[in-house]
């Protein structure tokens, strides 16, 4: 298992796990992001942050600091 | 008759404002809810029968029925029947974008498991077909239990059929029974909890029944779902609560349930999310036949350009460029105009009424004062263009995409850049652009930071201020220009970073942001918004300005001194006696010098000019005198009248359009020590002043309306004139230290 931000561009991968507290993630879950769902590295932003990812047919846009916490396999 | 309410819902991107503007005709109405500012969009269904209207609305785009957002908030609480001038819908469209289908399924399966008559239109089949999935819209409707209709809405394909079925439903009066369904396996304990609270609910209110299914889900699931004392009390509500305010003992059921759940090893949080996508999934699976794409997706190729390292950033700082560049520029000839328009009017007006006290409040206050306002029109249509296409053609994403690292290091968001871009033409659109922001703690501080942004209404001051203080050579005018613009930016930013560590400190904003595909916008659309935008902006700030223009006049011209007309009167008597007919040159000249005298004269003894040495004492320290103070305390309503005051306070006539003649009489202006009042370092400490001093009342009224409190608007003017005023204070004692 490893963090999704250490995805390079182009790198597909499957959630494994959230580290995110519970109160906090809701959303990311609401959007589709959970274990058991395939993701792909898009790219990361001009300046490293934010990281741009696939999911379910749609880009999504999260912060490093998130995607770090995000375990992939 | 009560006309027949069909609610159009969905998540952002899946293209329901287009269908909507397709619906009306473009011709739908935009309000706001009440007591709140999110955008209330309405309109009747074109070609409806006559004997059965059809009312259309279209609410914010939601990813869920756990809202983020203030405009998420309202789109729950209309389809949970919580807001009181909204009728419970009789239909509810629910738009998916065909081509994300799992995500849009999930937010149109929560409402379908509400019980309202529900339809389901698949938009942008087109899109998803280019991408490779074929989706067969029968199999669909059968897995949903309702109707589903194709639709390609930006082309007009399907729009008959669903116009068609509206219309049928509308003509058919009865009850319509829906089946309830539920797009979840729970585990069995989860399910037994939520089936106990749905009977509580059922029991508690039974005008709503129909939903407690649902909203058991939620409450259960979501621990935002359930007020605390705290969101009871949150202005943040926006007095929806009457309908939500459940029994303690149903409070403390769920939260024993929760409990229960979370003993049994049960995430209640996430389980429903889980269960649900699951079933989208296998619906999904079941309905779609896949084929490989043809290739790289155009969006796709776009994106890798305009988010690429070197060009992204390149052609970021470019549309931005263009985009500031072409509003001040395109905005120049139709300002001039509207200012030729109201001045023709101001003139028509006074000429002909008979001279005296209400021809001048009319033409001075009222008329002048509206004016002041009505000229920033153009500037905020561009703008709001400018954004309106940006977001349709989904850059906007890209641009928070881009700018989010900046703007975290102030613990901002990405997508709090546009509103403090749009700040530098006009605080008030940057403000109600801040809408789109989900964390009430950063939509604030981005409020509060916002009119530290150099507007355009600052521009004239720096101007004039510039020309009669900063030597004109060497660059300096243009370098201190750019100066207060740095300025500005710094305070704002440094401003956001204090606000995010103290007042609104919470947890640092997650950013989640769609990137939808990049799509050709819709002109007609956009433009249309783009009024509707600016006509709540003319509305808005239009009557507060009236209002404080009326006050300012009677400020500016009470009280009067007989004694000083008087005087004057006996100078222009002697005057007429002296001058020959017609007059010459000179005497024209004498006269109009012996007018601007008594107009000067007038101000300083009027309220106006009283409060101006009443606070020169406040003043001093920062090197400024009494008549800079009357500059002050007149364009305390909006900034550009501090120009036209000192252009009335040093007699130079006209109504301060002359710039450069104001700065003349401002250079050889003199204390009554005899030093030279406007001294570079005078010029600067001013400029600083005017950098963070709030000096707008529309700022104010719209900041009172967005935050839906006095609290903010209040705590804002303070801190920023505050912050003038110590600022002002130390540019002017390290200046005159240094021996400026």
């Amino acid at each position: 298992m490893r963090p999704l931000s250490s995805l390079t561009p182009g790198e597909r991968a499957v959630v494994a796990r959230i580290d995110i507290p519970p109160e906090q993630r809701g959303r990311l879950l609401e959007m589709g992001l959970l274990p058991g769902t395939p993701v792909e590295l898009v790219r990361f932003a001009p300046l490293g942050d934010p990281v741009e990812i696939k999911l379910r047919n749609y880009h999504l846009s999260l912060r490093k600091l998130e995607a770090d916490k995000i375990q992939v396999h | 008759m009560k006309p027949f309410t069909v609610v159009l819902t969905g998540n952002p991107n899946c293209g329901k404002t287009t269908l909507f503007n397709a619906l009306t005709g473009l011709r739908g109405r935009v309000g706001n809810y009440a007591g709140v500012t999110v955008e209330r969009k309405e309109g009747s269904l074109t070609g409806a029968d006559a004997r059965f209207p059809v009312t259309l609305l279209d609410l914010p785009g939601t990813y869920s029925l756990s809202p983020q957002s203030p405009d998420e908030q309202i789109a729950r609480d209309i389809l949970f029947q919580r807001v009181a001038d909204v009728p419970a819908p009789d239909l509810v469209v629910v738009v998916v974008d065909a081509s994300n289908l799992q995500r849009n399924l999930y937010f149109a399966t929560q409402v379908i498991e509400l019980g309202h008559p529900t339809l389901l239109t698949l938009n942008m089949v087109d899109v998803a077909r280019d991408q490779g999935h074929e989706i067969d819209t029968d199999a669909l409707s059968k897995a949903l239990g309702v109707p589903v209709i194709p639709m390609v809405a930006s082309q007009g394909e399907g729009l008959e059929p669903l116009r068609q079925f509206i219309r049928s439903q509308a003509s058919s009066p009865g009850t319509r029974h829906v089946i309830p369904r539920e797009f979840n396996e729970l585990p069995e304990a989860f399910g037994r909890e939520a089936q106990a609270i749905e009977t509580a609910l059922e029991r508690h209110f039974p005008h709503r029944s129909r939903l407690a299914a649902a909203e058991a889900l939620l409450l259960l699931s979501d621990e935002r779902a359930l007020p605390t004392d705290k969101t009871n009390t949150d202005g943040n509500t926006n007095g929806n609560t009457a309908n939500t305010r459940y029994p303690s003992a149903l409070i403390e059921q769920v939260l024993s349930a929760r409990r229960r759940l979370e003993a049994a090893g049960v995430d209640w949080r996430s389980t429903a999310i889980e269960a649900r996508y699951a079933r989208l999934f296998a619906i999904e699976q079941h309905v779609t036949r896949e084929t490989p794409p043809p290739g790289e997706l155009l969006s796709d190729r776009i994106d890798r350009s305009v988010t690429h390292r070197i060009w992204g950033p390149l052609i970021f700082v470019t549309v931005m460029a263009l985009m500031f560049q072409s509003i001040f520029w395109l905005a120049k000839y139709p300002m001039d105009g509207i200012e030729a328009a109201v001045d023709a009017l101001a003139q028509w007006v006074g000429s002909s009424m008979p001279p005296g006290d209400l021809n001048d409040l009319i033409t001075r206050g009222a008329i002048a004062g509206v004016g002041s306002v009505v000229i920033f029109l153009p500037q905020i249509c561009l703008l709001f263009l400018f954004i309106g296409l940006l977001e349709d053609t989904g850059y906007m994403s890209r641009a928070a995409f881009l700018m989010d690292r900046l703007m975290s290091r102030v613990g901002l968001h990405g997508k709090s850049f546009i509103p403090m871009l749009s700040s530098f033409a006009c605080a008030i659109p940057g403000i109600m652009a801040t809408r789109t922001i989900e964390t009430r703690q950063d939509r604030l501080a981005t409020i509060l930071v916002a009119p530290l942004m150099s507007c355009s209404a600052r521009l004239p001051v720096y101007t004039v201020l510039i020309a009669a203080c900063i030597p004109q050579r060497n660059g300096w005018p243009g370098l201190t220009l750019l100066m207060m613009y740095l300025l500005g930016i710094a305070g704002a930013l440094g401003m956001a970073w204090i606000f995010k560590r103290t007042l609104l400190r919470g947890e640092p904003p997650m950013l989640i942001l769609e990137l939808p595909p990049y799509k050709r916008p819709m002109l007609g659309a956009v433009l249309r918004q783009m009024w509707d935008r600016s006509k709540l902006f003319l509305k808005r700030a239009g009557t507060v300005i009236l209002g404080i223009n009326i006050l300012l006049w009677f400020l500016a011209n009470y009280p009067r001194s007989s004694e000083l007309q008087h005087q004057f009167d006996q100078r222009h008597a002697q005057w007429k006696q002296a001058a020959s007919n017609p007059p010459t040159p000179a005497e024209t000249e004498t006269l109009k010098r012996l007018d601007q005298e008594e107009a000067g004269e007038k101000l300083r003894q009027s309220f106006a000019g009283r409060l101006g040495r009443a606070i020169e004492p406040a003043l001093k320290p920062l090197g400024f005198d009494w008549k800079i103070g009357i500059g002050i305390v007149t364009s305390f309503a909006a900034r550009e009248v501090f120009v036209s005051t000192l252009s009335v306070v040093y007699n130079v006539g006209g109504d301060g359009e002359n710039t450069a003649s104001l700065a003349e009489v401002m250079k050889s202006e003199r204390r009554d020590d005899g030093r030279i009042t406007y001294t570079p370092l005078t010029g600067l400490t001013l400029m600083v002043f005017y950098v963070f001093a709030m000096q707008c009342v529309s700022t104010v009224a719209v900041v009172r309306r967005e935050t839906n409190s006095w609290k903010w608007p209040i705590f804002q003017t303070v801190y920023m004139t505050s912050l003038a005023w110590i600022l002002a204070f130390l540019t002017y004692q390290v200046g005159t230290r240094l021996g400026f």
